[in-house]
């Protein structure tokens, strides 16, 4: 990066210009399938409840309110309402994401399609980033295959103590992994996820750990494991987006919830309150549809060559 | 002892890793969107040189290493250990042989270097970008051969070898950088 002044924005406005290009492009292809742009609050009385995801508080009116991590709640409400196929381009906000790859306030594309599954829509997850990534070849893995492939290990059968001593063998750790889900997510984003997308080509991975499933359905794979219906997109060695078979069960929804609270409870992260309406409406009735949620500004990275976030964000962060 | 977390974690910080002062050479955050968040960190070890990538949690914190760069001046070498003194307090410092490294082959004394101190004694030594040294061992010079860019080595005072020109001769004295180890000329006479 070359030094700037601070009120200078970071990114090169040729990059800016690519970005406007991108999002209109996005706009447009969702215009022509008759998927209609809707907005939901970016401020909300609820937050996450995902283990992992920590939000951003603020005060209005004297109450607590949260910075919205991503519009899925929101846009769920609007499918139970009967609002159809939708989706969202705006902002989501997570607290302590920053880095080459993250900035705390980014821009997310989220949409759903009734009465898809999640390999219905990896189809046009992949034309979507084949139009802005100029990128004509698009595989597909079972999470399976890539550990198979990558680490000779099967991530679904394998014990613990295997898991550990891959973990152990490719990566130099300061910590002991904590459980199966640690190490995976350590061999994936340290080991698989770098080399996805090496050969020019947009990545689709499904079928994950069912104890990853966040709002996926589980269901079992064709060797009777049960897989979380959730897929993701990788290009470039970078993960692009996330999506699901959407779960419409609400006290499996309520449930899980549940498990995600307790989670934070015991590691000694942030309690929020959940979205109790999100239970409501899948109790009311929400359609069978899949869903996929898509980092816009890793997209742009890719699409204009750019090597960190703050190469295709105007003010990131630390100018914000 | 302070201690830094891993969003604090930048280059140049000085942190104590496995028992050893190390300088962080970069941090890189990496999380999958559904999953745990972890830093993937480069450090150098400034005892052997070595980089090392480790991957820590992020939250993870890490004890400060007091490590600190000082401008010293190289006094003399007493056949075991290497002597320097701070410029505005006189006060003298002793480096063993595994501090001074390769650095020990371009000290001249009176030259100015940086010492690199942990806990107060030195861990490293770094010599001037640019010395100026006598030539006391080399081959006799060619005459008149200045343009042909031909090489031979010289043994300098300090004991480095380094390439210089045909034309050169014992008792010269030449500019050289430390980095490379290349010759940059003949010193002027002042």
């Amino acid at each position: 990066m070359p030094e700037r002044s601070s009120w200078q924005p970071s990114a090169p406005l040729d990059n800016l210009r690519h970005r406007a290009y991108l999002l209109a492009h996005i706009r447009r292809f969702f215009s022509e399938r008759e998927v209609l742009e809707v907005d939901v609050p970016a401020l909300s009385r609820r937050a996450t409840s995902d283990p992992h995801i920590d939000s951003i508080s603020a005060r209005c009116s004297g109450e607590t309110a949260y910075l919205a991590t991503s519009p899925e709640f929101g846009l769920k409400r609007l499918l139970a309402a009967g609002f159809g196929d939708c989706y969202y381009l705006g902002k989501a906000f997570r607290n302590g994401e920053a880095g080459s790859r993250h900035n705390p306030e980014f821009t997310m594309l989220e949409w759903y399609r009734l009465g898809w599954d999640d390999h219905r829509l990896m189809i046009e997850v992949g034309e979507l980033l084949s139009h802005l990534l100029k990128i004509s070849r698009v595989c597909s893995y079972s999470y399976r295959a890539l550990f198979l492939q990558e680490l000779g290990l099967d991530p679904h059968r394998a014990s613990l103590q295997e898991l550990k001593d891959c973990g152990a063998r490719e990566l130099e750790l300061s910590f002991e992994p904590a459980d199966r889900d640690e190490c995976l997510d350590l061999l994936m984003s340290h080991h698989v996820e770098p080399r996805l997308g090496e050969r020019d080509a947009i990545t689709l991975v499904y079928d994950f750990p069912a104890s990853q499933a966040a709002l996926a359905r589980v269901e079992e794979d064709e060797q009777g494991v049960p897989v979380a219906r959730r897929f993701e997109a990788y290009a470039g060695g970078m993960e692009l987006a996330n999506g699901y078979w959407e779960l419409i069960d609400a006290p499996e929804q309520l449930r899980r919830f549940e498990a995600d609270h307790q989670y934070r409870e015991d590691n000694g992260k942030s309690v929020y309150p959940f979205e109790e309406r999100l239970v409501q409406a899948l109790e009311h009735g929400m359609p069978s549809c899949a869903g996929v949620a898509m980092g816009i500004d890793r997209v742009v990275m890719l699409a204009c060559g750019a090597e960190r976030i703050d190469e295709v964000i105007a003010f990131p962060i630390d100018r914000a | 002892m302070a201690s830094y977390s891993t969003n604090e974690f930048k280059g140049g910080l000085k942190v104590m890793l496995d028992g050893d002062p190390c300088s962080i050479v970069e941090n890189e955050f990496v999380k999958p969107g559904k999953g745990q968040a972890f830093n993937r960190v480069k450090l150098r070890n400034l005892k052997t040189g070595r980089v090392w990538e480790r991957t820590f949690r992020s939250g993870e914190s890490l004890e400060s290493a007091d490590v600190m760069d000082r401008d010293m001046e190289y006094l003399y070498n007493d056949g075991e250990f290497f002597h320097f003194m701070e410029p505005e307090t006189f006060e003298q410092h002793q480096a063993d042989a595994a501090a001074v490294g390769d650095a020990a082959k371009w000290l001249k004394e009176q030259d100015t270097c940086v010492v690199t101190l942990y806990n107060g004694a030195p861990l490293a030594v770094t010599p001037p970008n640019h010395v100026i040294l006598e030539i006391t061992d080399t081959d006799p010079g060619v005459r008149g051969d200045t343009a042909q860019g031909g090489t031979k080595p010289a043994t300098l005072i300090t004991g480095a070898v380094v390439k210089v020109p045909l034309f050169l001769e014992i008792g010269e004295t030449i500019k050289v950088d430390t980095r490379t180890g290349e010759y940059l000329g003949r010193a002027k006479e002042d």
